[in-house]
C-alpha cells in the first residue's frame, strides 16, 4: 500500500511530468512555427509561456512543503532533483519562447534559401529531452548517461549552421536580419539540448547519488 | 605516545571494601547454618508421626507422651485468622494513603507517622494492649450487652489473639501494599481514566490486580513475623494446656511458640525435656516455612497469570 | 450528550484561528492554568478545526502538554491546579458545572507518550473501555475489537493471538494497541501526547501513517518534539513558548515562513 508520503512524492512527480509535456509542446510548436512560417502559432506559443512559469512556482511550493517534512536519501534527492528539473524545463520554455518570437519575425520576411535543417536539430534536442524525462520516470541511470554525449551532436550541428549562416550573411547583407534570427533559433535549440543534458545528469544523481557534472574537465 | 588508560596499580581501598562486604555477608550465612543445623540435628530424632498427630496428656514433659498436634492447629488457625483481618484493613489503608490522601496534608502525615511508630512498638506491649482493649474492653462489653451469665467474649480466645497479631502486623502489610501501589506505572491509571473509567473502577480493575503480588509479599512478611510471636498471644489466647482442639473463635488454644516457652521454663527435668523442645522448635520452623511456601506459591501463580494477560 | 453546536463566542480579540474551509471543533478562550501560584498557561485562545491534525510544538516546559490535557480534563487529577477561561468543545463549555468528566473523556480520547497497555490480553485491553461504557455482549465486543484493531493497523499482526498478553507486543505495536483501545470507544477527538517519541523510526513511520488515516474520522491534536513529524502529519501547527501561544497557522507556513521571530528561531534550531 502507498503511504501518504509516497502519495505526496507521486503527486509531485505527476506535476513535474505535466510541466514537461507542456515544455515539449512549446518547443514542438515553436519549431513548427519556424518551419511552416506560421505567425499565429508563434504568437500562441508566446502566450502560453506563463503556463510553464506557473508550473515552476507550483512545483517549487510542493517541493518546499515536502522538504519541511525532512525526506532523506533517495526521497531527498528526488525532491531536490525535481526542483532542478523544473527549473530546466522552465528554461526550455524560455527558449521555445525565443524561437517563437523569431518565428513570428521570420514569417514576416520572404523565406531564406539556406541549407539549415532546423527540424533535424529540433528532433535531436527534443529527443534528448524526452529520453531524459523517461529516464527520470523509470529512474534509469543508464539511459540518462547514454544520452549525455548526444549534446555534442547538437553542438556540432549548431556550429555547422552558424558557419553556414555566417557565409550567407557575408554573401549578401540583405540576408543579415533573417540570418541573425535563425542564429537565435539554432542557438536556442542548442540550449534546449543543454537543458536536456542537465536533466540527464540530475537523473544520474537521483539514481546513484553520484554527481557527474563537469566530470569531462577532470 | 602515552597510554592514558593504563591501570595505576592495585587499588587497596576498593579491594578492602569488597572483602569487608563479602565477609559480612558470609557471617550471616554462617549464623544461619549454625542455628538451622543445630535445630535440625537435635530436633530430628524427637520428630515422629505420633508426635505431630496426637493430642498430648497433661504431662507433656515426658518424652513418651509429648505431642504437638493442638499447637500446630492453634498456630495455623491464629495465623490464618490474623491474615483474614490484616490484609483487608492493611490494603484499604494503603489504598487510601496512596490513591486518595493528599500527600502534603497534616492528616496523612499523622497516619503515616502512626503506621511507622506502630512498627516500632515491642510485641509484649501489643500483648498487653490486646488484653486491655480486645478482652477487657470489647469482650467484656459484648458480654454485658448479651447478658451472658459468665465471661464468654471477655476472656482470652483465638479470635482476640489473632486480632492482636493483626494489629501488630498491620504496618508490614500497609507498607508493602503502598510500595506495590506506588510501583504501578502511573501510565496505567491515566490510561484507564482517559478511557472514561472512574477512580474506583480504575483502582478495582487496574490498580489492585496489578498490586496483588506486592500485597502477597506483605502477607508473607506478616505471616513470618506472626507465626513465631509469643508475647502478643500470651495474655490474649494461648493456653498452657487444653485437652481438646479449639472449637470456636472464643476458645483458647495451644500454640507452638508459647509451648516452646513453657517447655523451656516450666520443665521439672530440663535434660529429659530437651529432645522434645528441639523437636517442637523444628516443627515451628517447618510450619512457618510451610505457611510462607503457600503464600509464595500463590504469589507466583498470580504473577504468571498476570504475565499471561488474564 | 448535546449535538456539537457550532456557535461563535463573542471575544474581545479574535483568537488564533485557521482560515477557510474548516469547521471549528475545540475553542479555547483565554485559557489560563495555574499550578498553585505559578501560571503555567497564559490566556491561550485558539480554535482547533474538525477532522484535521493539529500539532502543538515548543520547547520542554512550554505548556503544550498541559494545554493538551485541558481538553479531556486530565489536569483535574493534579493537586493545586486551577483553571481560568473557557474551553468549548462542539460549543459546550467542558469546565461547566453540568459536565460529566467521564462522558467528556469518552468523547475526547487520549494516547500517551509511553505506551501503556494494561497487563491484560490484547483483547481485554480493548474490551476494558467498552465494558466501562456498558458494552457487555461478547458478539458486540468481538466486532468492535476487530474493527478497532483494523483501524489501528494492528489486526493482521495480532489476529492469531488476541488472548496473548499485550505486554508481549513490541513498543510500536503496544502504542498502536493503545490507539486501538482509544478509537474503540469512538471518541470525536483523539489527543496524542508525543505518541512516537519512544519508538524507533520504522514504528514512528507507522504511527504517523496511522494518524494520517485516522484524521478521516477523528479530530487529532498531537504534541510532538519532532518538528519534521509535525510537518509530515499535521495540517495546523501551534507553537508554544513559556506558557503562551506564540503562533498558530497552517503547518507549511509555520515550517517554511513563520511570522514570529521566536517561531523562526525554534524551528530552525537556533533557540536560546
Amino acid at each position: 500500500m502507498q503511504t501518504h508520503h509516497e502519495k505526496e512524492l507521486a503527486e509531485l512527480k505527476d506535476k513535474l511530468l505535466t510541466m514537461a509535456s507542456h515544455a515539449e509542446t512549446a518547443v514542438t510548436r515553436a519549431v513548427e512555427a519556424v518551419v511552416n512560417r506560421d505567425e499565429k502559432l508563434a504568437v500562441q506559443v508566446r502566450a502560453d509561456d506563463n503556463i510553464l512559469d506557473r508550473f515552476e512556482v507550483t512545483v517549487d511550493e510542493m517541493s518546499v512543503a515536502l522538504l519541511a517534512k525532512a525526506p532523506l536519501a533517495s526521497d531527498l534527492r528526488f525532491v531536490l532533483m525535481v526542483m532542478k528539473i523544473s527549473q530546466n524545463l522552465e528554461r526550455v520554455g524560455d527558449e521555445a519562447n525565443k524561437i517563437a518570437k523569431r518565428a513570428r519575425d521570420l514569417a514576416g520576411e520572404p523565406p531564406l534559401k539556406a541549407n539549415i535543417d532546423i527540424p533535424k536539430m529540433a528532433q535531436i534536442a527534443l529527443g534528448m529531452l524526452k529520453s531524459s524525462l523517461d529516464a527520470f520516470v523509470r529512474r534509469d541511470a543508464a539511459t540518462a548517461r547514454a544520452l549525455i554525449p548526444r549534446d555534442k551532436e547538437v553542438n556540432a550541428l549548431n556550429k555547422q549552421f552558424q558557419k553556414e549562416l555566417m557565409e550567407l550573411m557575408t554573401r549578401d547583407p540583405a540576408n543579415i536580419r533573417r540570418c541573425m534570427w535563425l542564429t537565435v533559433v539554432t542557438k536556442s535549440l542548442e540550449r534546449i539540448a543543454d537543458h536536456a543534458k542537465n536533466v540527464a545528469e540530475d537523473v544520474v544523481y537521483l539514481c546513484e547519488a553520484n554527481d557527474i557534472r563537469h566530470a569531462a574537465g577532470k | 605516545m602515552k597510554h592514558r588508560f593504563q591501570s595505576q596499580g592495585f587499588n587497596f581501598g576498593s579491594a578492602f571494601f569488597t572483602g569487608l562486604t563479602g565477609l559480612a555477608t558470609a557471617l550471616i550465612l554462617v549464623f544461619l547454618v549454625i542455628i538451622l543445623g543445630n535445630i535440625f540435628l537435635n530436633g530430628w530424632e524427637g520428630l515422629s508421626w505420633r508426635f505431630v498427630s496426637t493430642i498430648p496428656k497433661k504431662d507433656f514433659f515426658e518424652p513418651g507422651s509429648a505431642a504437638v498436634l493442638p499447637m500446630i492447629v492453634g498456630t495455623t488457625i491464629r495465623v490464618f485468622v490474623m491474615t483474614l483481618f490484616v490484609i483487608p484493613v492493611g490494603v484499604i489503608t494503603a489504598i487510601y494513603l496512596t490513591e486518595y490522601a493528599s500527600t502534603t496534608s497534616l492528616y496523612t502525615r499523622i497516619i503515616r507517622a502512626a503506621v511507622n511508630n506502630l512498627a516500632g512498638v515491642p510485641s509484649i506491649v501489643f500483648g498487653l494492649f490486646g488484653l486491655g482493649f480486645f478482652i477487657n474492653f470489647i469482650g467484656k462489653n459484648l458480654d454485658q450487652m448479651m447478658n451472658a451469665s459468665g465471661p464468654h467474649f471477655g476472656q482470652p480466645a483465638v479470635l482476640w489473639a489473632s486480632l492482636t497479631l493483626a494489629v501488630m502486623t498491620l504496618p508490614v502489610v500497609i507498607v508493602a501494599t503502598e510500595e506495590s501501589l506506588k510501583a504501578i506505572a502511573p501510565g496505567l491509571r491515566e490510561a484507564s481514566l482517559a478511557l472514561g473509567a472512574t477512580k474506583l473502577q480504575t483502582i478495582w480493575k487496574i490498580v489492585l490486580p496489578n498490586a496483588l503480588p506486592g500485597i502477597m509479599t506483605g502477607a508473607i512478611l506478616a505471616i513470618s513475623r506472626a507465626a513465631g510471636e509469643v508475647a502478643p498471644i500470651m495474655f490474649t489466647g494461648a493456653a498452657y494446656y487444653m485437652a481438646d482442639l479449639p472449637k470456636s473463635p472464643t476458645d483458647q488454644f495451644m500454640d507452638l511458640g508459647y509451648h516452646i516457652y513453657v517447655l523451656s521454663t516450666q520443665s521439672p527435668d530440663i535434660e529429659k525435656t530437651r529432645p522434645i523442645l528441639y523437636a517442637t522448635v523444628l516443627v515451628l520452623l517447618l510450619l512457618t516455612f510451610a505457611l510462607n511456601a503457600v503464600a509464595i506459591v500463590v504469589r507466583s501463580r498470580m504473577r504468571k497469570a498476570m504475565r499471561a494477560g488474564h | 450528550m448535546p449535538e456539537p453546536v457550532l456557535q461563535k463566542i463573542a471575544m474581545p480579540e479574535a483568537p488564533a484561528q485557521p482560515t477557510t474551509g474548516t469547521v471549528p471543533l475545540i475553542e479555547a478562550d483565554k485559557l489560563s492554568l495555574y499550578y498553585g501560584q505559578s501560571k503555567a498557561l497564559k490566556e491561550i485562545s485558539l480554535t482547533i478545526p474538525e477532522k484535521l491534525v493539529t500539532a502543538f510544538i515548543g520547547p520542554s516546559g512550554c505548556g503544550k502538554s498541559t494545554f493538551l490535557r485541558c481538553f479531556n480534563r486530565m489536569n483535574d487529577l493534579i493537586d493545586g491546579v486551577r483553571i481560568e477561561g473557557q474551553i468549548n468543545i462542539g460549543g459546550h463549555d467542558i469546565y461547566g458545572d453540568d459536565v460529566d468528566v467521564i462522558e467528556l473523556r469518552k468523547r475526547v480520547g487520549m494516547v500517551f507518550q509511553k505506551s501503556n497497555p494494561f497487563p491484560k490480553s490484547i483483547y481485554e485491553n480493548i474490551a476494558y473501555g467498552l465494558r466501562l461504557h456498558g458494552i457487555k455482549a461478547k458478539s458486540e465486543l468481538d466486532g468492535i475489537v476487530e474493527h478497532s484493531l483494523k483501524g489501528a493497523a494492528l489486526w493482521d499482526e495480532v489476529k492469531e493471538r488476541l488472548n496473548a498478553s499485550a505486554l508481549g507486543l513490541s513498543g510500536g505495536q503496544q502504542q498502536r494497541l493503545c490507539i486501538a483501545r482509544t478509537i474503540a470507544i469512538k471518541p470525536e477527538i483523539i489527543l496524542m501526547d508525543e505518541p512516537a517519541s519512544a519508538l524507533d523510526p520504522i514504528a514512528t513511520a507507522r504511527i504517523e501513517e496511522l494518524i494520517l488515516e485516522l484524521k478521516e474520522q477523528f479530530t487529532i491534536v498531537i504534541v510532538t518534539h519532532n518538528m519534521q513529524q509535525a510537518a509530515r502529519i499535521s495540517d495546523y501547527t501551534a507553537f508554544f513558548y513559556l506558557g503562551t501561544l506564540v503562533e498558530f497557522d497552517v503547518t507549511s507556513k509555520i515550517f517554511t515562513a513563520p511570522k514570529e521571530r521566536q517561531t523562526e528561531d525554534y524551528v530552525t534550531g537556533r533557540f536560546g
